[in-house]
């Protein structure tokens, strides 16, 4: 495999970016004024700081990712010798997503999937 | 669908504007922002767009034509491509601004939601080509797109692919991160100049990636539409080089999202996310297992 391919369009990504970067530094002016650094909040000036905590549905929603996410890179190599297999590998994977379907039904019914 | 005349100035047509708003931007100051984590703050536009230069490097535009065919291409791209929302979150945490925060956790949500859907989608194809290797992929559509030869299966997983890949791109009626009118512009409120026009820079490229999978993946990438027996039709469909072929299909199904992008109104998040959770995600579980039951008893084409 020629996985030199991926590591060129790495450094074409960054060095597209960095040197985008450097030639706006180059050419854009630059003008100080103390209100221009605020953070924009509507002409506002912030209140406390910024990084408060948060809905922690935003945390649920993550870990129920992190089950699925598994679940699909599990499938993908299934699917790939699926047609070879033939009904070992449907039976299989009926018995995985019936699991896994049980695991949705709880999240369900526990009311993980509802927004608060 | 928009009622109105676009910016028609800039050349013939308007046509040089992009251009011209590129130079503007480049020409804008960059605005350090007070209290701000300025490595994670510069950090991010690096990230944003070096994910979705890494995703083009798979993507088949001929026969041939693509830098590097791995044989995980489908699986490497979903990855790759969703790397961009490290950068995302990034660039809303770093900014010290709350609009930009809860941007970022609202497109973190959104994009890792979407996400299963998207793999599941393909899956679903997968199962009938027997392969990741987009390659192959394309290869075994030579007589017939998957999009015909999968039954109402691979139409579902189409329609899937569709609606979460806009939800994944921040486009659309998905558009919460940026949301205009709420957040003023979400994650990138505080990027100026040529760094705000890099995340929209990602943006469209995610776009064009997401829309060249689906050409790929279900529309039968490069290859011509045939018919059948129908062969001087084949033949003249032939004539036609399998590049224009290519960004033909990646066009229209970019033409696609922007047709969702005007017409329907913005969902709020809870809706956002019963849509994935408790449709798309149940739909597309029973959607994979009736696909492989066909495999099975090989009713495919």
């Amino acid at each position: 495999m020629n996985n030199e391919w991926l590591i060129l369009f790495f450094l074409v990504g960054a060095s597209f970016v960095g040197l985008v970067l450097i030639f706006s530094g180059i050419v854009a002016p630059k003008s100080t004024n103390p209100q221009k650094f605020e953070p924009y909040e509507c002409g506002i000036p912030t209140e406390g700081v910024t990084w408060l905590q948060f809905n922690v549905g935003y945390y649920l929603f993550a870990i129920l990712f992190l089950v699925f996410d598994v679940e699909t890179v599990l499938v993908f190599p299934w699917a790939v010798v699926m047609k070879e297999t033939g009904l070992a590998a449907f039976i299989e994977i009926l018995i995985f997503f019936f699991i896994l379907g049980l695991g949705l039904i709880y999240a369900w019914k526990k009311h993980a999937l509802i927004w608060e | 669908m928009q009622n109105r005349l676009g910016p028609n100035r800039v050349g013939p047509f308007g046509i040089f504007q992009t251009i011209a708003d590129l130079f503007k931007l480049l020409f804008k100051e960059l605005i350090p922002i007070k209290d701000a984590d300025s490595f994670l703050f510069n950090l991010a536009p690096f990230i944003v767009i070096i994910a979705s230069f890494m995703a083009i490097a798979a993507i088949p535009f001929a026969k041939g034509l693509h830098a590097i065919d791995l044989n995980i291409g489908v699986l490497y791209v979903i990855a790759v491509s969703a790397m961009g929302v490290i950068g995302v979150l990034l660039a809303g945490w770093s900014s010290n601004n709350k609009y930009s925060l809860i941007g970022a956790m609202r497109s973190g949500a959104q994009i890792v939601s979407y996400e299963l859907s998207v793999g599941l989608a393909l899956i679903t194809i997968v199962i009938m080509a027997g392969s990741m290797q987009l390659s192959v992929i394309v290869e075994a559509q030579r007589d017939g797109w998957f999009i015909f030869k999968g039954h109402i299966p691979a139409f579902i997983a189409f329609v899937i692919f569709l609606i979460s890949s806009t939800a994944e791109t921040n486009r659309g009626p998905f558009d919460l991160a940026e949301a205009e009118s709420e957040l003023t512009a979400g994650y990138h409120t505080e990027y100026s100049g040529i760094k705000f026009a890099f995340f929209f820079l990602a943006e469209y490229i995610n776009m064009f990636i997401v829309a060249s999978i689906a050409a790929t993946v279900f529309l039968g990438g490069w290859m011509p539409f045939h018919v059948g027996h129908w062969g001087g039709f084949n033949q003249v469909m032939d004539f036609i080089p399998p590049f224009i072929w290519y960004i033909g299909k990646t066009f229209f199904v970019i033409f696609l999202m922007m047709w969702f992008k005007w017409t329907f109104p913005r969902l709020r998040i809870d809706q956002l996310l019963t849509l994935e959770w408790k449709y798309l995600l149940p739909i597309n579980l029973v959607n994979v297992l009736i696909m492989a039951f066909i495999v099975l008893m090989g009713w495919h084409f």
